[in-house]
């Protein structure tokens, strides 16, 4: 396997192998995700990148079969050991998903609701927060007038952008995006993709993507996963134009997969 | 930090107190099911002799069985469920495979879900209104057509739901063969739906074997053996009414060997038809 | 000629067709039939009674079988009373036990866990009764009544509704021993009603780092509230209606009492109780029209359960 020397790591996984029961779906995996950058995970359904995305924030432990063992290093504390506390893992690890997911609330409280689990801001603060999060989200504009109607109520691409702002309030340091944009239509996918290059100033941002052109357009590094190996991590020109495996290539002249 | 520490803190307990009180709620109702059964099996076993299977309701004060209640029980139960089925599974089947277009069944299938949850002492009512009354005496088939009325409900909702799960390309290959639409629905879909309406007739024969309320004023009772449904006809629900709130420890007695019964037969169909759900569910 | 054959089966098939599709037409308008049939027989079983109190009927507390004076009042109070108290223990209950089944319970004893709740169901209503009536009663009476005699009976406000004999049967026995009724109705709509809350929805809010107690109150509960308020509303319907359990410890009484130890009514235990040892046709004919208020109310309250229900289910529809 090849380790990419990367300089800064947020993130440093060391021979993680996870299991849906019995079945083995990420296999002695080894890579770095770089801080403040864009990583993309890419490669054909079923080859574990969403499991790996899901490992990050221990989603798979709401699923008692589900287990993953090694290490995955997050500023220096193991992010699988049990002593990890999750909550407070999640706190520094948000997560946007496949679907838009609005709570059944106002778009105010979509966004109060995660930071209101950490900080005990009085209103003035949490109102400032809020403004701060849509700002981040680019969605300031279109719902600052409409804050206290229910979150159900916006088209997809806002719906999105919503999941996204309520995923940056509470100030995450890393942002986990399972193919945010495949529920969503070309313009609004323009937009989200957008949002995330402004994003990556403050924030390490890992995506899942189905969509190659969307991976070499926004990501600063890209691995490619097959069948639940890591094949290649590189930086995405690099992966893109001169891959070090005939694999990688293949998938990505679109000869396979 | 420290703050976010101590919000944190709170939110755990909140959290931790929330879901002990909910598997405090899991225990509090395992308990009411645990102490019933419990108290049926205590006072029932002893209760239950050969002689309850071999002899008539007594007359207070003296010994016997409840032969003639279970035999009624038996002969309603089995009526009521012969009158219901049928008419319900043609109606669920009106509602699954032809009520797509027009008023009648959105409304129907409203008022069977509203009926289905209705209070059976007022079926009681009604039975006795429009065939009590009529012929002038209570009988056995005033007692099953009570029962009846309660079956089809279940019966429909159950039929729907199944013939739902049939798949579309079932009927689509039986139709695509030129076969005309009863042909499709009744040697197809409700053949494949078969284990499920079964199923829904299962659980209404335990509904309804339980039932007192609507027999009460139907069937009323009757303390010898009767086969003559045209006659008052005695039945396990009715004499457990009356002889539980009897002074008499005898007919108490038998009341509890009576509620064993019941109960056991209740549960038995009731375990009988999620096993067959299920296994047919797996057949799939 | 084999074309001719071949027409005259095509239409014979086609007549099959009209009559099995009008048979089950037929059947499915029975139904209907049914629910105005019920209407009509109550409402004209309940005319001497409507002619001779009017609305007055509703409002008059007397029930006097010997000078024919009849009113609902102390019976539909009962019935309400009753189902209300049944509804303050049943909710949180439920709510706590589609919480376990759904979120807490290891996944082997999930399946067991919602049969045993739904064979609690299963119980027929008069083995409640029974259990109700020899069992639960004299211990209630015995050991809870002195108790909330004792510390709540001295309360004010709350007092007056927690004094009197301990004589274990009452209104408030009833209304406990109905919550144990429709817990599991409630608590299996709300188990079905929050497992088609969308994992991803769910996975978010565990993703902001809620707890599974934060998930369930101000996530799924919110999603799914039009769906638990049909199931509570289900319960109700069933409380309301309820005959065996409630006759066996209720007392039956024709009294108006404050207090909830004190025995009382509800229609459907005078209906049980008194029907077919009425004589006369004004005593009988105001029995119906309690029955007919009775199906009124249901019928109502199962209405609403059942529109809420739908609405849930339709915005399910929609976001599939």
């Amino acid at each position: 396997m090849n380790i990419e020397t990367i300089a800064n790591p947020k993130i440093i996984i060391k021979d993680l192998n996870f299991y849906y029961g019995n079945y083995r779906a990420l296999k002695d995996i080894n890579l770095s995700i770089a801080e403040k950058m864009v990583t993309a995970f890419i490669g054909p359904s079923g080859c574990g990148k969403s499991t790996l995305l899901r490992t990050f924030n221990r989603m798979y432990q709401l699923y008692p079969q589900q287990k993953a063992t090694g290490e995955i290093m997050l500023d220096g504390a193991n992010i699988l050991d049990s002593k990890q506390d999750l909550n407070m893992l999640r706190a520094k690890i948000g997560m946007v998903f496949q679907k838009p997911t609005p709570f059944p609330m106002s778009i105010y409280d979509n966004i109060a609701f995660g930071v209101k689990l950490y900080e005990n801001l009085n209103k003035h603060d949490m109102e400032a927060r809020v403004e701060w999060a849509l700002k981040k989200a680019a969605l300031w504009g279109e719902v600052k007038d409409k804050l206290k109607q229910s979150g159900t109520g916006l088209s997809g691409g806002q719906q999105q952008r919503l999941c996204i702002a309520r995923a940056i309030a509470v100030k995450p340091q890393v942002l986990l995006l399972d193919e945010p944009t495949s529920a969503l239509d070309p313009i609004s996918t323009a937009h989200i993709e957008k949002l995330i290059d402004e994003l990556k100033e403050d924030f390490t941002i890992v995506i899942v993507t189905h969509n190659m052109q969307q991976a070499a357009r926004i990501s600063d590094y890209t691995a490619y996963m097959y069948l639940g190996d890591l094949i290649e991590l590189g930086e995405t020109s690099t992966v893109f134009t001169n891959p070090k495996r005939k694999e990688t290539e293949d998938y990505i002249t679109g000869r396979f997969g | 930090m420290n703050a976010m520490l101590n919000l944190y803190a709170r939110r755990r307990v909140i959290n931790a107190v929330g879901l002990s009180i909910s598997v405090l709620a899991m225990l509090f109702g395992l308990f009411w099911l645990c102490w019933i059964l419990w108290t049926l099996l205590d006072h029932g076993l002893s209760a239950l002799t050969p002689v309850v299977f071999a002899q008539m309701t007594p007359p207070p004060g003296s010994a016997g069985g409840l032969l003639n209640a279970i035999a009624g029980s038996l002969m309603m139960t089995l009526v009521g469920t012969l009158i219901g089925t049928p008419i319900g599974i043609l109606a669920g089947t009106y509602l699954a495979e032809f009520g797509q277009r027009g008023w009648m069944a959105p409304i129907t299938r409203f008022i069977n879900d509203v009926l289905l949850s209705a209070p059976s002492i007022v079926i009681g009512l009604f039975v006795y209104e429009v065939y009590v009354v009529k012929v002038k005496h209570f009988s056995g088939w005033a007692g099953a057509l009570a029962l009846s009325i309660l079956v089809i409900p279940i019966v429909i909702r159950t039929t729907e739901n199944m013939l739902r799960l049939v798949p579309s390309t079932l009927r689509e290959a039986a139709a695509a063969l030129g076969a005309p639409q009863w042909k499709v629905i009744n040697f197809v879909t409700l053949r494949a739906a078969r284990a499920g309406i079964i199923t829904g007739v299962l659980l209404a024969v335990a509904r309804i074997s339980g039932e007192t309320a609507p027999l009460l004023f139907t069937a009323l009772n009757n303390q010898f053996w009767s086969s003559n449904m045209n006659q008052p006809m005695a039945n396990l629900p009715v004499v457990i009414f009356q002889f539980a709130m009897s002074p008499y420890a005898d007919w108490q007695n038998l009341a509890w060997a009576g509620a064993l019964l019941i109960t056991v037969s209740v549960l038995t169909l009731n375990v009988l038809a999620r096993v067959l759900f299920r296994q047919s569910a797996t057949t799939h | 000629m084999p074309m001719f054959s071949n027409e005259a089966r095509h239409k014979q098939q086609a007549v099959f067709d009209l009559l099995f599709r009008n048979l089950t037409r037929v059947s499915a308008f029975g139904v209907l039939a049914l629910l105005a049939a019920i209407i009509a027989s109550l409402v004209v079983g309940s005319m001497p009674a409507i002619h001779a109190f009017g609305f007055g009927f509703l409002t008059s507390s007397d029930w006097d079988p010997v000078n024919d004076k009849f009113g609902a009042l102390i019976p539909i109070i009962g019935t309400l009373i009753t189902s209300g108290i049944a509804l303050i223990i049943a909710i949180p209950v439920s709510f706590g036990i589609a919480i376990f089944l759904t979120e807490l319970s290891p996944r082997i004893l999930r399946r067991p866990l919602g049969i045993a709740v739904e064979l609690l169901a299963g119980i027929p209503s008069i083995i409640y009764g029974m259990w109700g009536l020899f069992v639960f009663a004299p211990l209630f009476g015995d050991y809870v009544e002195p108790w909330l005699n004792k510390h709540v009976g001295t309360m004010p406000y709350l007092g007056p509704f927690f004094s009197g004999p301990p004589m274990g049967i009452g209104m408030l026995t009833a209304g406990i021993i109905l919550a144990i009724m429709v817990i599991p109705f409630i608590a299996s709509v709300m188990r079905d009603v929050f497992d088609v809350v969308p994992t991803l929805l769910k996975e978010s809010a565990y993703g902001l780092g809620a707890t599974t107690w934060e998930v369930m109150w101000n996530v799924v509960l919110p999603y799914t509230k039009v769906g638990v308020a049909g199931g509570i509303m289900l319960g109700l319907g069933r409380a309301l209606g309820e005959t065996m359990a409630i006759t066996f410890v209720i007392g039956n009484a024709h009294e108006l009492s404050q207090s909830l130890l004190m025995p009382g009514n509800s229609i459907s235990s005078a209906l049980a109780n008194e029907f077919t040892e009425a004589v006369g046709d004004l005593y009988t004919s105001s029995l119906i029209e309690l029955g007919l208020i009775l199906f009124f109310i249901t019928f109502v309250v199962l209405s609403i359960a059942r529109y809420m229900l739908y609405k849930l289910g339709q915005r399910e529809g929609q976001a599939a």
